[in-house]
């Protein structure tokens, strides 16, 4: 059994180094970088899932740590000040600036529950991006609607994850280095998280999302634990930021609009929410099927009808809200709930049995 | 032993208003360690109030209380069951999606101390206290009485062993006050019996026990002292006997004038 799945592990490990090569070749380069944004993503996925999936609380503003963790590199690594830190200064500081705001939107509304949290963090999510939009006067600090470009690549002592090497006759580019990089992030991410969920912190996490006030009476100081919850999902947030920005090479506010904190959110709730399976599946279905959309839309609409009806861009959305619709209809927990949140949604069956217990107890 | 000894929980002129409602009026009780002590009085006597006010759920608006030997007026919940102070509600409220195990678990909470880095690193000492946390959780099912499967949802429980893992999850805080709201509502003959002789087997594991109940059979078997509360007032206070044939009790329940 052990045997079975250590083998089982061994071969998911190889598929995945394999990945950006199979990939390559299938479907080309463009879609290996299309896989580095998916990975990204799921890291966001996963910061938020802590946050909405465990400890219950929505935020509607999360993008506001990607964005923290974004500039951080960008401004100490890029001709903007004439900094070049390194990364492996930049992303940790970056890390720990996104859980510092964490902190700082976590602690002024941790009364709030539900609608009103949702609304609080949303409005949040908006200030950080209209400040990065705005901090280009009086003192010129991120370049406003601009954006800052010609940001460091990632890089760890001469070694650049930007550029491209020949090994053993292979050709190795930045798009699979960036892969392997984030990978291995992604990777770190999904441990700190599955260690988390099964731990004294992870009960009293989601003790708090099925009753606050059970949970305080029973000793659970729920404001510690709350904020402890949006600093790991921020912190989370803070790293996929700053690979961003690296890997892009460029960032402006727009990239943190409010469509970007839905859409992560959208992953966490559509894979299912508090499991981190359903999670990592979510942001690759959410990241790939548009993109699939976006090239398959044209040429498919040639074939079976000749021209182009519907411009490829409006029916990719259109396909995607659908996809919404549907599975929420048909999977309301999620395409791969945690057990925990599957039976939630199966809200008859307690009903069911109270209906025999009362039965049970008339009959005695 | 000297009287603050003697004295587990005494409240002192404690008051409560919810606008211009008056939920408690200048009540004042003390209660004895190892006692289980009733909370009598009509719906809407205050009851509840003085029972969210001792674990903290609600600020008191006047008095205050000491709970062994140290003076609370303003406090968290999570503070009072660090304290010792545990409780059971009323309309139960397990973590109805976590299974009876992990119910009691999160009782443990209190009473452990891994953190993130325990948690990320697994080391000797977070094993350990997760296995001790398991074990106890299973002891204290066992305790209660609950014989099920220890993976069942908490929801799918019957009503009396909800009631009973509420309980149970009360006992895994290490209180020395349980505070138990209505336990045997909804119970049934037999379920009633079961909940006394478990109460009385709390009391000689040493834990006091504050109870409200309705069931006046049930007080009047099993508490050492009760109180009466009528309109946020408490109109008496005293062995089970003496209080059962005090005339403001007996006007209170049958209403009318005091004989």
């Amino acid at each position: 059994m052990k045997l079975h799945r250590s083998s089982g592990h061994l071969t998911l490990a190889l598929a995945l180094l394999a990945l950006p090569f199979i990939i390559d070749a299938l479907f080309g380069h463009g879609w290996v970088r299309i896989a580095d944004f998916a990975l990204l993503y799921i890291m966001l996925a996963l910061g938020l899932n802590i946050v909405v999936g465990y400890a219950g609380l929505l935020d509607l503003g999360y993008i506001a740590f990607f964005a923290v963790g974004a500039y951080t590199y960008a401004l100490l690594g890029s001709p903007q000040f004439g900094l070049h830190w390194p990364m492996y200064v930049v992303l940790p500081l970056g890390a720990l600036i996104a859980c510092g705001f964490g902190v700082l939107l976590g602690a002024p509304t941790l009364k709030l529950r539900g609608d009103y949290l949702a609304i609080v963090t949303l409005g949040f999510g908006e200030i950080i991006r209209i400040f990065l939009n705005n901090l280009n006067a009086p003192v010129n600090i991120t370049n406003g609607p601009q954006g800052i470009s010609a940001i460091d690549p990632l890089q760890i002592g001469g070694f650049s994850f930007g550029s491209s090497y020949e090994w053993m006759g292979m050709r190795v580019d930045d798009v699979h280095l960036h892969y392997y990089l984030f990978l291995a992030f992604t990777l770190l991410v999904i441990f700190v998280s599955r260690r988390l969920e099964d731990s004294r912190i992870g009960r009293a996490w989601v003790a708090i999302r099925e009753d606050e006030v059970a949970a305080s009476a029973m000793g659970i100081n729920t404001r510690n634990i709350k904020l402890l919850a949006f600093a790991m999902g921020a912190t989370f947030g803070g790293i996929s930021g700053g690979l961003f920005a690296g890997f892009q090479g460029f960032v402006s506010p727009e990239s943190f609009s409010l469509m970007e904190s839905i859409m992560v959110l959208c992953m966490v709730v559509l894979g299912g929410m508090g499991n981190v399976g359903g999670v990592v599946l979510g942001g690759v279905l959410l990241v790939a099927l548009p993109e699939l959309f976006r090239n398959a839309a044209g040429p498919v609409q040639q074939m079976l009808l000749g021209k182009v009806v519907v411009d490829p861009e409006s029916l990719r959305m259109l396909m995607f809200g659908l996809a919404l619709i549907l599975v929420m209809l048909w999977r309301p927990a999620g395409l791969w709930p945690s057990t925990q949140r599957r039976r939630e949604f199966d809200a008859d069956d307690s009903v069911l049995h109270q209906e025999q217990e009362t039965v049970y107890d008339a009959s005695k | 032993m000297t009287a603050s000894d003697k004295t587990l929980l005494e409240l002192t002129n404690v008051g409560k208003h919810f606008g211009g409602v008056t939920a408690l009026a200048d009540v004042s009780l003390h209660i004895h360690r190892g006692d289980i002590y009733g909370l009598i009085g009509p719906n809407g006597a205050g009851k509840t109030t003085l029972f969210n006010v001792v674990t903290g759920l609600y600020q008191l608006d006047s008095g205050s209380f000491q709970f062994a030997g140290q003076s609370y007026t303003r406090c968290k919940p999570h503070l009072l069951a660090q304290a010792g102070i545990a409780r059971t509600f009323q309309n139960i409220r397990l973590f109805a999606n976590m299974s009876a195990l992990e119910n009691i678990m999160v009782g443990r909470h209190l009473r452990t101390r891994t953190g993130i880095w325990g948690a990320l690193t697994r080391n000797a000492a977070a094993r350990a206290e997760e296995r001790a946390t398991v074990q106890r959780a299973r002891e204290l099912l066992e305790y209660v009485g609950i014989t099920c499967a220890h993976q069942t949802l908490a929801k799918h429980l019957s009503y009396g062993e909800q009631r009973r893992l509420e309980i149970a999850r009360a006992l895994a805080t290490e209180p020395k006050l349980l505070t138990l709201d209505e336990p045997a509502a909804g119970m049934n003959a037999t379920e009633t019996v079961a909940l006394k002789a478990l109460l009385q087997k709390i009391r000689a594991s040493g834990i006091t026990v504050l109870l409200i109940e309705h069931d006046v059979k049930l007080i009047m078997g099993l508490c050492d002292r009760v109180a009466v509360l009528d309109y946020g007032k408490k109109i008496a206070e005293g062995a089970p006997e003496e209080v059962r044939r005090d005339p403001a009790v007996i006007a209170a329940y049958l209403g009318g004038e005091a004989a």
